[in-house]
């Protein structure tokens, strides 16, 4: 009885310690996120006044139209004009839809003018990412703390873990308002590469190349996750993407080559 | 049953009695019995995995089942809802409302609805007992993408050949029901005249046999691939892992409508039932169920839009699939204006359908979103889409199970279910389903990626409030399952015509309805 108090009370002290109720997408730092989250907005409010409308006349029909109330049924039914109506009127609405989703699309899909090249291969159950242009080569992999805390019965309260299944040992570095091109590829089964606030995602499938476009207006730390199952560990590839101005990002190229080099000649 | 046996020497049958009663029988009502029982029987073994899933996401870390167990049980969890308990089930509707809706005496092929049924148990016992194999069950998702699928464990062939065999079931299942509408209706009863039930059970049989055999052909390629040094899929011996994704959702987007066009059915014929005014449109539902029919075979790549299509591709499918919503509406307008100026009572089955409108709906406006291709770039394998496809499926498909099971149990039985009983097991399962899978949504949005067994701390509170609903959801089933079995236990009471406002050839039979249902065909004018 006390265990089950005490669980009670952590859950309810847990609730306000983490009350993070968050119902929406998050905004985004680049052009394409934005967009997609523009066009997520719209497609919803568009729903929403469709349902009002919709529920709202069924809602009146339930309420006024029982035979508790003593209605009588009405004997219509059968009506081309009302079934052409209700067939072009969603039609057009959903040209509305189409028209600014295809715009947003073609813009999300149009790699052209890169600055910089970040290829990034997905592996069971890490990343690994090479900055083409720049050699500059690294794995990246979920954070130790996270590992020890997740495994079954490590008896780690993982709510005091920072970042807890989000943190990785390297993090992806992209200077900020840069056209940087992604290809996304895997070496055993198929990932899926997702940084919300930058970008949506793409997967990464074994002998296919693929491509996404980010420019990050807002330097940063941003985190996501594979999104696509992969096995046993799926749930425990993170991504961190720390979006720095162009000036640091070129530091940190120079610092990182040198690295490199320096392993090389060991 | 003895009640049942004395009935049979009445007509002067010769048939076992017992198990192998079951085992032998070619009566369209004894084979629809085992198949709703067996779908039953399903839902609860899938939902018990539900509700391991559930527990173990209550909270952030591992706390009951290590990751690759977990992910044998969303696998099976989704096989055995879509093929266990929501197929059969439409399919265990069909065999006994069919041959009383159309004036038949039996099915159009009594031996073949015996074996379409018996072939069931055997694929389930090999399906479920992949599960205590050293290697487990199947863990790369019900969607068996390979090269995930190929990595799988002993259980792998087992697993495609019970795919198999359901699929032979299904297509059975489905030649019959198109021999038996288009064979077996009573004179007078032209297509346009059929009931609305029987109208999407025949559009549903066609898709189901246009269907089925491109999963056999898929998952036979993945049995190649893995067993006999073929590379359909295999990017290293030249074959191509998506190759496999547009094959399967060839396949699987027709399957979805497999599941919900029954259900539409069902919907469409409750509703005027109880608002005691004809269907508004039958002629529009009847083309609408068709063009949904036909655009399900052109849409597939919509599950797969982050794959990396030309973009010609992802225009092409975002415009189909958008274009769903134009019919699917035409449904929803529909039962409105019947319900419109009606004269409405609220019974159980009635308020199950009520509640399917409103929630598949919501679903359908998810779908709706999901369509829209650079927005579906975020929400795609999020749990967004896990609410997305819960909404159309439980408070959609199992819905008008449950409402069709409530409406025709007086016919079956002969039987009055308890009225207030029904309406508690309505309530609590539509404000548990609710609760279960509509913070789903916020989650799904917030960032957390579907078929995962642990997550960030900050998705905990929404899945707290999901686990506590699906717990709720699952016990609230055991209602129904007391209800089910308090009605048997009663003495015979129901009038032939249960329902004020019922409408259909299988009122005009008496309560229970006889063993074979229409020795003369009636008249239908």
């Amino acid at each position: 009885m006390k265990s089950i108090s005490i669980f009670l009370i952590s859950i309810l002290a847990s609730l306000n310690a983490i009350a993070d109720w968050e119902v929406n997408m998050p905004r985004g730092v680049t052009p394409t996120a934005n967009a997609a989250y523009d066009l997520h907005m719209l497609i919803f409010y568009i729903t929403v006044v469709i349902g009002i409308v919709v529920f709202g006349v069924m809602f009146y029909s339930i309420f006024h139209h029982r035979k508790s109330k003593g209605a009588k049924p009405a004997s219509f039914h059968e009506s081309t004009t009302v079934e052409i109506i209700w067939t072009v009127i969603p039609f057009v609405i959903l040209i509305g839809m189409a028209i600014p989703a295809t715009k947003t699309l073609i813009m999300m899909e149009d790699t052209r003018n890169s600055e910089i090249t970040l290829k990034v291969t997905g592996y069971q159950w890490m990343w690994k990412y090479d900055y083409v242009e720049d050699n500059v080569s690294f794995f990246s992999k979920l954070d130790n703390k996270s590992n020890e805390a997740r495994q079954l019965g490590s008896e780690i309260d993982v709510k005091k873990v920072d970042n807890y299944l989000l943190d990785v040992d390297n993090q992806v570095v992209l200077p900020t308002d840069t056209k940087v091109r992604i290809l996304l590829t895997a070496s055993d089964v198929i990932h899926a590469w997702w940084v919300p606030e930058i970008t949506g995602k793409k997967d990464a499938i074994p002998g296919y190349i693929n491509e996404l476009w980010v420019d990050i207006k807002e330097p940063g730390v941003y985190r996501g996750q594979c999104t696509e199952l992969c096995g046993k560990d799926h749930g425990f590839m993170p991504i961190v993407v720390r979006a720095v101005p162009k000036q640091e990002y070129t530091k940190w190229v120079s610092l990182n080559q040198k690295n490199r080099v320096a392993e090389k000649s060991e | 049953m003895s009640t049942n046996i004395d009935h049979l020497k009445e007509e002067h049958h010769h048939q076992p009695s017992g198990l192998m009663r079951w085992i032998t029988t070619t009566n369209h009502k004894d084979i629809g019995s085992l198949y709703l029982w067996f779908s039953l029987l399903m839902f609860f073994i899938g939902g018990f995995m539900a509700l391991i899933i559930r527990a173990e996401l209550f909270q952030p870390g591992l706390q009951f089942v290590i990751p690759g167990f977990f992910n044998q049980m969303t696998t099976m969890h989704a096989l055995i809802m879509i093929f266990g308990a929501l197929m059969p089930a439409f399919v265990g509707l069909a065999n006994w409302q069919l041959p009383m809706m159309i004036g038949a005496p039996d099915m159009a092929l009594p031996r073949l609805n015996n074996w379409s049924f018996w072939i069931l148990p055997f694929a389930f016992t090999m399906l479920l007992s992949t599960l205590f194999f050293q290697s487990g069950g199947p863990a790369a998702g019900w969607t068996l993408y390979p090269p995930l699928s190929l990595q799988g464990g002993n259980s792998m062939p087992f697993v495609i050949f019970s795919l198999h065999l359901l699929g032979a079931s299904s297509i059975l299942g489905a030649i019959n029901v198109i021999a038996t509408i288009l064979n077996m209706r009573a004179p007078g009863m032209t297509l346009m005249k059929m009931p609305i039930f029987v109208w999407t059970w025949l559009i549903t049989a066609f898709l189901l046999i246009a269907s089925m055999p491109v999963l056999a052909g898929a998952i036979t390629m993945l049995l190649t691939d893995r067993f006999y040094g073929t590379s359909f899929f295999t990017a290293a011996g030249g074959g191509d892992p998506v190759l496999f994704q547009h094959i399967f959702w060839f396949f699987g987007h027709p399957e979805v409508y497999i599941l919900i066009l029954p259900a539409f059915g069902i919907v469409s014929t409750i509703i005027p039932a109880f608002a005691r005014k004809k269907l508004f449109g039958y002629d529009s539902m009847v083309y609408a169920t068709a063009s949904i029919a036909l655009l399900s075979f052109i849409v597939w790549a919509h599950h797969m839009f982050t794959v990396g299509m030309p973009l010609a591709g992802e225009i092409f499918f975002m415009f189909t699939t958008m274009l769903i919503a134009v019919p699917t509406g035409v449904k929803v307008f529909n039962w409105v204006a019947t319900m419109w100026k009606g004269s409405m009572t609220f019974e159980t089955p009635m308020l199950f359908s009520l509640a399917f409108i409103i929630l598949f709906t919501i679903g359908g406006f998810s779908g709706l979103m999901l369509a829209i291709t650079p927005a579906d770039f975020q929400y795609h394998d999020t749990y967004f889409v896990v609410a997305h496809f819960h909404y159309v499926l439980v408070p959609g498909a199992v819905f008008a199970v449950i409402a069709a099971v409530y409406y025709w149990l007086p016919k079956w039985t002969g039987k009055m279910y308890n009225e207030t009983l029904g309406k508690v097991h309505f309530w609590m399962t539509t404000v548990f389903v609710n609760i279960t899978f509509f913070p789903m949504h916020f989650v799904g949005l917030a960032g957390m990626p579907r078929r995962i067994p642990d997550y960030a701390v900050q998705f905990t509170d929404f899945n707290m409030i999901a686990s506590v609903g699906a717990f709720g959801f699952g016990l609230s089933q055991l209602l129904f399952v007391y209800i089910l079995l308090s009605t048997l236990k009663q003495p015979v009471t129901a009038a032939d015509k249960s329902w004020e406002g019922a409408e259909g050839l299988e009122w005009t039979l008496p309560s229970p309805a006889p063993y074979h249902s229409f020795d003369t065909p009636p008249k239908v004018d």
